[in-house]
């Protein structure tokens, strides 16, 4: 089933949660809602839940408008950040509850919580208080019982907020295959990019009660709409320069960006670079760069952080090596290099200009 | 530069609450304890055992009669068995209701509400008795109720009012905080999950918040059951119709019954005790409760 | 917690109106007829009730004996909270489980024991009384018993910020060189001023209303040991509504005011958190 949310706008008080927003997520999708906490993600959520009313806008549910029904008579599951399993119950009447409110016959509920614990992979754990299971299990508990009633939509707000590192990776690699196999509509909340790229087919970017950006992961994360977007999807070098007649200028650094501001007229504007779109080179050799001395090396992990000061500019850069370029650069503190970038972004008011 | 240590090297463990304590130098202690049992044993102890002696100075036959034999007697008791129960239920029904709307909601005047609620606290039992005289006495301001044969004073109705009255905040007042820590959350999934209002009052709010409403109508009973001031006013002390079990003790004492008097103060004094051992135990159930909600915000181990 | 909206969580509206419905039946429409009543007196006739010399004895005891009993319950309470928090000893839950008991009982048992207990030959009295130390029938005897009900609120306010009391600030200021003594004076005590501000309020309030063990252990004799309340239990028996109604004003403004310097004196302690 497919959602629309038609301009919806939330306020609690004086804090505008949700400005003005609309989204269509296709049927059968896995969608991330990305941002910071405050970006009004969950509060977004919730609305779909029927957890929230918004202020203005509507919801509708395939072509079905549900922005008036109470969350009781929508049908969506939906799991909670925290869980809130129903402590005084079992896993299986915690996963049975929504078929017993709606009265099923026991024969059917008992089929319909052994086949769902059997997808959780907790089989003989349903006689478990949800105080004695680990939390990546009350996150599954959690899940299953929301899937209970076959819902229209699956939302998870969190849904791996509150688990450790290890446990959550496999969780994620999980839900990506559940989901995959029972293809209902989901959207989930998460402040954690790496998260919404691993799982989701489309994230949306979150701030400040509006949408800043959605598509693909790979679209999002190689052609941000914002300079929010860039800063928030991981680190990134900010560099304060120029345009002027379709070329950006920073320091000795002039390159041609079509289209970029074809005026005349000179104007500040923001460059921004990844740590791993750049380059280092020993010499600089005619290519645009900016000289810069080695402050700091780090080798742990998969690829070589350098620290960098930029000399003209007083400026500390990010560059990301592999461990075959550092090796072969030779590099140590105190060296002087030349920075290349690779790929560079600018922001004006009008759409991004990438060389 | 050499280091010496002089003897064993002192180990500062993690303070423990056992540890702390010997920081307090060991006369100190000693001191501090011997005070503290001294007025554990003076103020309660003594008096928890003097009760029970008095009320069998006469032997276990005339406390046996003093406490079964005595129509009047068995008459406070019954009447008791009728006015604290009256009152623990209507002040449990309210305390529900104004728990759920002040621990779920947000509204203008909730803090006085709060306060409202606290309020009969504050008042003398003796004024409170003294209010209900005022609105339903021979010369009150509904006096058409006696002069119709229909009396609130004098005779249980009344002291059923005086004694909720006295008694109001208690089941509230242990109510919302345990229903603000246990949180709205399950509530929401319930409702999320198709549940009807009654299904999820019925199934999750009532289960949820079951020790801790225990824990408010233990409290509430047994100032209930020995209420004295309020029902002292309302009663006008008819004996073996108007008087409740501790009306009668006084009574009792004042006609210089003093062993009979003791045998039912023994009576409620037991009450007193069960009263205290339950409490123990529900306050343990309920910080489990409650203590197993997840923060509302930040992370939790998993 | 978040703000759970009215439309989405049910039972807000029959919730609030049950509450305000009983809550104004049971304790405002009371109260109301109680100030009501007091109105219908003119201002001296008010005043000729409640400002009598009988009167004026019978605040200043109930007052001061409220007063002494809380100040006494405080040390005490303090005494007993310490040792229950801090030190380890045998029967250790049986003896907070019994802290209780004042919150239990009921009070004119208390009252009725008390009085027997220090009578010239009660348990107490016969070593007590020689001594020239009366409790029964006296003021010192209702200060003593109102102590027994204030001590469990100093000790139940008292006790969980003395446990939640963090040890590295007592570490630090014994490792910065104050002794003990002036690590419990600077650094304990001012931590708990709330919590003792807190308890000896409630146990102050509890006392002023207090009636069922006054009335027995103390005589109950005008000018000496009659206590506020039986002012108006006296009007009533003679029928006097407006009279006692006028007395029983004077006790809840009395309680009003106590409440708000109370609240007060709250905040004030408290000014230093946060």
């Amino acid at each position: 089933m497919s959602i629309t949310i038609k301009s919806v706008t939330k306020r609690f008080g004086k804090f505008t949660a949700l400005d003005n927003v609309s989204l269509e997520v296709p049927s059968g999708s896995l969608v991330a809602l990305l941002g910071s906490s405050g970006s009004g993600k969950t509060t977004l959520l919730r609305i779909i839940a029927g957890l929230e009313v918004p202020d203005v806008g509507s919801v509708l549910i395939q072509d079905e408008d549900i922005t008036h029904a109470s969350a009781q008579q929508r049908n969506v599951g939906f799991v909670f950040q925290h869980y809130a399993l129903f402590r005084h119950m079992t896993v299986y009447e915690n996963v049975a509850f929504g078929l017993r409110v709606r009265g099923r016959p026991d024969g059917q509920v008992c089929e319909r919580v052994t086949e769902l614990l059997k997808l959780i992979r907790l089989e003989g754990l349903d006689q478990r208080y949800p105080g004695q299971l680990s939390g990546g299990q009350r996150q599954r508990v959690a899940l299953a019982r929301a899937l209970a009633a076959q819902p229209r939509l699956l939302l998870l707000d969190e849904p791996f907020g509150a688990l450790d590192a290890k446990v959550r990776q496999e969780l994620r690699t999980w839900l990506r295959r559940l989901h995959d196999e029972i293809h209902v509509t989901s959207l989930f909340v998460t402040h954690d990019q790496e998260e919404a790229f691993a799982v989701a087919d489309k994230v949306v970017v979150m701030q400040g009660g509006k949408i800043e950006q959605m598509g693909a992961p790979h679209e999002v994360f190689d052609h941000p709409a914002s300079p929010f977007v860039m800063d928030f999807l991981g680190n990134v070098n900010v560099f304060q320069g120029r345009v002027q007649s379709g070329r950006l200028l920073l320091g000795n650094i002039d390159l041609a960006a079509h289209d970029a501001h074809p005026q005349e007229e000179e104007r500040p504007a923001t460059f921004y670079v990844r740590p791993h779109e750049l380059d280092i080179k020993r010499s600089a050799n005619g290519t645009p760069s900016l000289k810069a001395n080695v402050l700091h090396l780090n080798p742990a992990g998969p690829v070589t952080r350098v620290q960098l000061l930029a000399v003209d500019f007083g400026l500390t850069v990010h560059v990301e090596l592999s461990h075959e370029r550092r090796a072969e650069l030779g590099l140590s503190p105190g060296d002087t290099v030349y920075v290349a970038p690779r790929k560079l972004r600018v922001f004006l008011p009008e759409p991004e200009y990438t060389i | 530069m050499s280091i010496k240590t002089q003897g064993p090297v002192k180990i500062d463990l993690a303070a423990s609450p056992a540890r702390r304590g010997h920081e307090d130098p060991l006369l100190v202690r000693w001191g501090l304890t011997l005070a503290a049992f001294g007025i554990v044993g003076v103020f309660i102890i003594i008096p928890l055992v003097h009760v029970f002696t008095e009320a069998f100075v006469g032997g276990v036959e005339r406390y046996y009669n003093a406490l079964f034999n005595d129509r009047d007697t068995f008459a406070a008791i019954k009447l008791t068995l009728i006015v604290a129960p009256g009152a623990v239920i209507a002040n449990t029904v309210f305390g529900i209701a104004a728990a759920w709307t002040i621990a779920r909601f947000r509204f203008p005047g909730r803090t006085l509400l709060v306060t409202l609620i606290d309020l009969p606290f504050s008042v003398s039992p003796v004024a409170a008795g003294l209010m209900f005289v005022l609105i339903f006495g021979a010369k009150g301001y509904l006096s058409w109720l006696p002069d119709n044969d229909f009396d609130v004073i004098n005779n249980w109705p009344g002291l059923i009012l005086a004694t909720a009255f006295v008694t109001f905040p208690f089941v509230a007042r242990e109510l919302i905080p345990v229903m603000e820590a246990i949180g709205s959350d399950e509530e929401l999934a319930a409702l999320s999950l198709g549940a009807s209002a009654r299904q999820m009052f019925a199934r999750i709010t009532l289960p949820n918040i079951k020790w801790g409403l225990l824990y408010g109508v233990i409290l509430c009973n047994a100032r209930a059951m020995g209420e004295f001031g309020a029902v002292y006013v309302v009663s006008g002390r008819y004996r073996g119709k108007t008087l409740t079990i501790p009306l009668r003790v006084e009574t009792l004492f004042q006609e210089n019954q003093i062993p009979e008097s003791f045998a039912l103060a023994s009576l409620l004094t037991f009450l007193a005790l069960i009263t205290l051992v339950v409490k123990a135990g529900l306050e343990r159930k309920v910080q489990a409760v409650t203590a197993s909600t997840p923060p509302p915000e930040g992370k939790e181990k998993a | 917690m978040a703000t759970v909206n009215r439309r989405i969580l049910p039972g807000f509206l029959p919730g609030m109106s049950y509450t305000l419905t009983y809550l104004t039946i049971l304790v405002l429409v009371p109260l109301g007829a109680c100030f009501f009543k007091a109105m219908t007196l003119s201002w001296d006739q008010f005043w000729g009730a409640v400002w009598t010399p009988r009167a004026q004895a019978a605040y200043a005891l109930t007052f001061g004996a409220s007063l002494a009993a809380a100040v006494l319950s405080t040390v005490f309470g303090l005494v007993v909270a310490w040792v229950l928090v801090r030190y380890q000893f045998p029967g250790k839950r049986l003896f907070d489980s019994l802290i209780d008991l004042p919150f239990a009982l009921p009070t004119a048992v208390a009252g009725l024991v008390y009085r027997s207990l220090y009578v010239k030959n009660g348990w107490l009295g016969q070593f007590l009384v020689p001594l020239g130390i009366e409790l029964a029938l006296t003021r010192s005897g209702i200060v003593w018993v109102l102590t027994f009900l204030g001590i469990p609120f100093i000790v139940r306010t008292v006790q969980p910020v003395l446990e939640a009391l963090e040890s590295d600030q007592e570490e630090a200021a014994a490792s910065l060189g104050a002794n003990r003594f002036q690590t419990v004076c600077r650094v304990i005590l001012p931590n708990l001023y709330p919590a003792i501000v807190t308890g000896f309020a409630l146990a102050f309030a509890r006392c002023l209303g207090e009636y069922g063990s006054v009335v027995f252990i103390a005589g109950n004799k005008q000018f000496d040991t009659e206590i506020a309340p039986i002012l108006i239990v006296n009007r009533l028996e003679e029928t006097e509504y407006g009279e006692a109604a006028a007395i029983a004003i004077v006790l809840l403004v009395m309680s009003f005011a106590m409440l708000i310097v109370i609240n007060w004196l709250e905040r004030w302690s408290r000014r230093n958190e946060h």
